[in-house]
């Protein structure tokens, strides 16, 4: 859990997820990126930081319910990821799947997982090397969106692509 | 950690002589039939155990407890009470009984051995039939007063409704806290009725899912704590870990083989999907039982060990099938008009309860094994998991509102739901086979 507690513990990821529990519960627009949030900091972020990544790539996509499919949007910031991800080859990646509270838990850990991978596959089809990838299912154990309604659903089903430090 | 079922408990059983009418009488003697679609709860009167102090009647209350939530009984408010008994080893003057309607009484006693055991024991009075019906005498250590109490509840629960009880038995659940997105999350244990809880984990990871051993005090469970969510093994009494297998992904969904021999689980392939997956735990082997590209989790076995309960999305949404122990014969059982998931199989071997979701709602239901018969017992918002009662007869599930999520048990005749107090959120209740 090191590496959760490193990312939570930076205070750009803190400002987002932040933003997207308020966004979440204040409107039924779906945030797609950081930029959506009104996050991109007009370069604030040095370029080719984990903080360039979140804020000016956008680190999540989302899904339709019960589904794992690429929606066209997510194709969009997957395609931006994966061209950052090819210059900066120096981090390792994680791409963590969840799913929203509306399963039971046994079948979301499941779905989150199928999430995590149809992300990853997006990005090694784009050229990243699958070496640096890894997937982790947090099910429905990790919302970021805590209202009981669509508008937050939405949001908990993601795949967040994140940055384990420097690769090996 | 304190040893939780160790210090066992009843070093003798002595059934006690009836008093009074030591012949088998001519008419039947008070019983439920706990078949018939609409019971009337049985009126029963549950004497304060004479002796011990207080614990005479914390014993009673127990009692009382357990008999009230099962649905089956109607405990008598001890202020109706007319006889003050005094000696519960002679025959109550039954007149005063039938007049408060008590068609069944209960009496006992308390006492401390000189070697610091408790000795309790119990009768059981038909008072129309101006009859004992039944009466032991049960020796156990300090900390096992509550298990006595359980046990009597047991014998009476048994007696007058011909099943086996439940009441001395724990549950395994996850203790919750914090936050809904950043919660913490505990393995934790305690008695069905809520009594005596002990934490397991210590919340630093995440853990979910935990399942009783059919014949030891061991649990399996999922954990995050590697990083990578995965199956392991639980000694409760010792608290040692193990992990289940060397897989490469997740394993997760675990469940016990009714011998104990086996752990049957999901594993995750590596194109995202996940299959079912058996573990022989003396010798290590695993045998694939499913191989779709399809989300299949959820196992459960049938009480003989023969067959396959589980959840699978490869007819599109999530659906329940049964298949061999061995993985053949992959059968969909289930066709009503919603998602199912989470199944598993009544230790009596005759349904399966499972979560539906429809229409905005999860519910709670049970269907016979060939998928016929469904009956919902619980609609809600949001709720899921049910575990079985040892009997067969009740379901425990959680079900999350206010905030979070707490335990429920209901009966299979979905009239009959009792909320499970704990201090926190609870959630994943797992119930034990009866204590030995």
């Amino acid at each position: 859990m090191g590496r959760i507690a490193a990312l939570t513990r930076n205070p750009v990821m803190i400002a987002l997820v932040a933003m997207l529990a308020i966004a979440g519960c204040a409107s039924k627009k779906t945030p797609n990126s950081a930029a959506d949030l009104g996050l991109n900091g007009a370069g604030a972020a040095t370029p080719g930081s984990a903080q360039d990544f979140t804020v000016n790539i956008g680190d999540r996509i989302f899904f339709d319910t019960d589904s794992s499919s690429i929606r066209a949007d997510a194709q969009t910031t997957l395609a931006r990821q994966a061209q950052w991800l090819n210059q900066y080859k120096q981090y390792a990646i994680v791409v963590e799947g969840h799913a929203d509270e509306r399963g039971t838990r046994e079948y979301n850990l499941a779905l989150g997982a199928r999430r995590a991978a149809a992300a990853r596959d997006f990005l090694v089809s784009k050229g990243v090397a699958s070496s640096r990838l890894k997937t982790i299912s947090y099910g429905k154990e990790r919302p970021v969106a805590v209202c009981d309604d669509i508008s937050c659903w939405s949001q908990n089903r993601r795949a967040v692509t994140t940055l384990s430090g420097t690769g090996s | 950690m304190k040893s939780i079922l160790k210090p066992l408990l009843m070093v003798a059983t002595i059934v006690l002589g009836s008093m009074v009418g030591a012949a088998a009488p001519a008419w039947a003697l008070v019983e439920l039939n706990v078949n018939k679609g609409n019971v009337e709860p049985l009126p029963i009167a549950i004497t304060d155990f004479q002796g011990g102090d207080a614990l005479g009647a914390q014993i009673s209350q127990i009692v009382t407890a357990d008999l009230k939530r099962s649905g089956l009984f109607a405990p008598i408010d001890k202020s109706a009470f007319i006889e003050k008994i005094s000696n519960p080893d002679a025959a109550p003057r039954f007149d005063d009984w039938k007049v408060i309607n008590a068609q069944a009484l209960v009496t006992g006693s308390v006492s401390k051995e000189a070697d610091g055991r408790i000795r309790a024991q119990y009768r059981l009075w038909d008072t129309f039939a101006g009859q004992q019906m039944a009466g032991e005498q049960f020796f156990a250590n300090d900390a096992n007063q509550r298990r006595v109490a359980h046990i009597i509840a047991d014998a009476i629960y048994e007696r007058l409704t011909g099943e086996k009880g439940y009441f001395d038995t724990r549950v395994v659940f996850i203790d919750e806290s914090g936050a809904k997105n950043a919660r913490k999350k505990r393995l934790a244990i305690m008695d069905q009725d809520g009594a005596n809880v002990r934490y397991l984990s210590d919340g630093r990871s995440i853990v979910l899912t935990p399942r009783f051993s059919p014949n030891r005090q061991e649990i399996t469970y999922m954990s995050y704590e590697s990083g990578q969510p995965r199956v392991y093994l639980l000694q409760i009494e010792t608290g040692q870990r193990e992990l289940v297998g060397n897989f490469p992904g997740m394993t997760f969904a675990p469940r016990f083989s009714p011998d104990g021999q086996k752990v049957i689980m999901s594993l995750l392939r590596d194109d995202g999907n996940s299959n079912i997956f058996a573990m022989d735990l003396r010798s290590r082997s695993t045998t694939r039982l499913t191989n779709s590209t399809a989300i299949d989790t959820s196992p459960s076995y049938s009480p003989d060990g023969s067959k396959v309960v589980f959840t699978s999305d490869r007819g599109g949404r999530a659906q329940i099938y049964v298949m061999g122990a061995d993985g053949s014969g992959q059968t969909r059982i289930s066709f009503g008009d919603g998602v199912y998931s989470t199944p598993v199989w009544s230790p009596r071997g005759d349904l399966i309860a499972f979560t539906k979701q429809t229409g905005g709602e999860f519910q709670i239901g049970v269907m016979k094994t060939d998928g016929s018969g469904e009956r919902i017992l619980s609609s809600g918002f949001q709720q899921e998991g049910p575990t079985w009662a040892p009997n067969g007869r009740v379901l425990m599930f959680f079900r999350d509102s206010n905030g979070g999520p707490k335990l429920i048990s209901v009966d299979l005749t979905g009239r009959n739901e009792q909320p499970i107090p704990t201090a926190n959120f609870a959630s994943d209740p797992a119930w034990s086979p009866l204590l030995e």
